[in-house]
């Protein structure tokens, strides 16, 4: 379970985030929609650990994120996330790639690793990418190569920070299919997203986050169907 | 009438030998100050990288007067003064301080802008997956920013190993120093030059050539 309390970050002066309370269950999608700018990937960075906070607390299974006592390198193995630039490290192949983690982080054998990194390039349908180099694959090949990525440490979340936002628009599917098929699988997940039909289908609950604060939060029926505030209203009547 | 005694004589095939060995000390003048400041170089590049200010207001301007005097001024003051401090260093070790310094300094800033280009996303994403800090360098940032500044180092390399003559003043026999005693004795600078010139491309050359190579090999 992830609780945030009283979450406030500034960048210099601007605050960018002016105390946000949530709490998402284990085997819970939610995704966090909102304007550019809004704060809702600055929230995501923050509950990873990439950010630090100055004022709130986030806890991770209880435990607090951003305490000094607190290992981070340990922590994150829980938290996947997925970056809207796919960030694939270029001097390593598909399978390379997915398996230096488990080999680093987690000390597992070089074949160990291996077949973790195989299994999920094959979950995330690229298993016959195994050997290419980043170069040779599309943006949506490398989104999904960053999911694998992200799913060999065998996280019990999974943060997506607008992935599919620098893809061709022909090559969205596929990233949202295979966060779809997370989904399914039971993966409690944490989608900042503008592509509403993915936040209104596959998501148990949609936050709308407006100027650092989250402005509504509730099931996508009621997000998408019966808006109450006027400022989701405006924004959802903006993108359609 | 009595034979003149002659200072010169000509050119013989045992000086071949004679400059094969005083190219071999190139060689080994230069590889120690390269591997030297490399390493060395490779720390005050991530200081100046992380640092920020303190690094820039302390290290750079140290950095910057070894980058800007004359290496051969710079030998022959530390070969001069170092014993006053107590270092009683032959020529070449004072030598191999020096060139390790000049290179250092150089490699500082090639080492730097490795560290720049890879970029803060890159290594976000290589955090948010449990590596520490030093995992991150080592297996991110060292390999993608090694390759993106690999030229220039190589480039930094050739120069320090030309610049190795300079050591010559001291007194060291290096190729260049080699090739100025038979320039002496034989009378014969554009045979003995031609000759030197040629050992320092043979020495240059497989380098460069085997650098092109690995470019090639990562660009695919």
């Amino acid at each position: 379970m992830i609780e945030i309390r009283g979450l406030e970050k500034f960048f210099g002066n601007l605050q960018v985030l002016k105390g946000v309370d949530l709490d998402v269950r284990k085997g819970e999608v939610l995704s966090i929609i909102g304007a550019s700018g809004s704060g809702k990937s600055t929230l995501l960075y923050c509950i990873n650990g990439l950010e630090p906070i100055q004022k709130g607390s986030i806890k991770v299974d209880g435990t607090d994120v951003h305490a000094k006592s607190t290992n981070i390198n340990h922590l994150r193995q829980k938290m996947g996330m997925v970056f809207q630039q796919w960030n694939s490290f270029p001097h390593l192949t598909a399978l390379e790639n997915v398996a230096l983690a488990p080999k680093i982080v987690k000390g597992m054998s070089k074949a160990q690793a291996r077949d973790i990194a195989a299994k999920q390039l094959e979950h995330v349908g690229l298993g016959d990418k195994l050997d290419a180099y980043p170069s040779a694959l599309s943006g949506g090949q490398q989104q999904r190569l960053a999911i694998a990525r992200a799913l060999a440490m065998e996280p019990t979340y999974m943060l997506f920070d607008e992935a599919t936002s620098a893809l061709d628009p022909e090559l969205v599917g596929e990233v949202l299919d295979a966060m779809r098929l997370l989904a399914q699988e039971g993966m409690t997940m944490i989608c900042v997203t503008h592509e509403m039909g993915f936040a209104r289908d596959v998501s148990d609950r949609v936050a709308f986050v407006h100027e650092g604060i989250i402005e509504e939060i509730d099931t996508p029926t009621e997000i998408f169907g019966a808006p109450k505030s006027d400022l989701l209203k405006k924004f959802l009547s903006n993108i359609r | 009438m009595e034979p003149t005694i002659s200072f010169f004589s000509g050119f013989q095939l045992s000086d071949l030998w004679y400059l094969a060995e005083a190219a071999w000390r190139t060689l080994l003048i230069s590889a120690c100050a390269i591997a030297i400041g490399t390493t060395l170089g490779a720390v005050f590049g991530w200081m100046l990288y992380e640092g920020k200010l303190a690094a820039t207001l302390t290290l750079n301007p140290i950095l910057d007067v070894f980058r800007s005097v004359p290496l051969i001024i710079q030998l022959v003051l530390f070969y001069n003064f170092a014993p006053i401090i107590g270092l009683n260093l032959d020529p070449f070790m004072s030598g191999v301080v020096i060139l390790s310094i000049y290179c250092a300094s150089l490699v500082a800033n090639v080492a730097r802008g490795g560290m720049e280009a890879v970029g803060k996303p890159m290594r976000r994403a290589a955090r948010s997956l449990g590596m520490s800090y030093w995992q991150d360098l080592r297996h991110v940032v060292l390999p993608i920013g090694g390759r993106a500044v690999f030229p220039s180092w190589v480039g930094v390399a050739l120069g320090v190993m030309k610049d190795s003559a300079l050591v010559s003043v001291l007194g060291y026999i290096e190729l260049l120093k080699a090739s100025q005693i038979l320039v002496t004795r034989t009378q014969e600078p554009l045979l003995i030059l031609t000759i030197a010139g040629a050992f320092y491309f043979a020495l240059s050359y497989p380098i460069s050539r085997y650098a092109a190579a690995l470019e090639q090999r990562w660009s695919t």
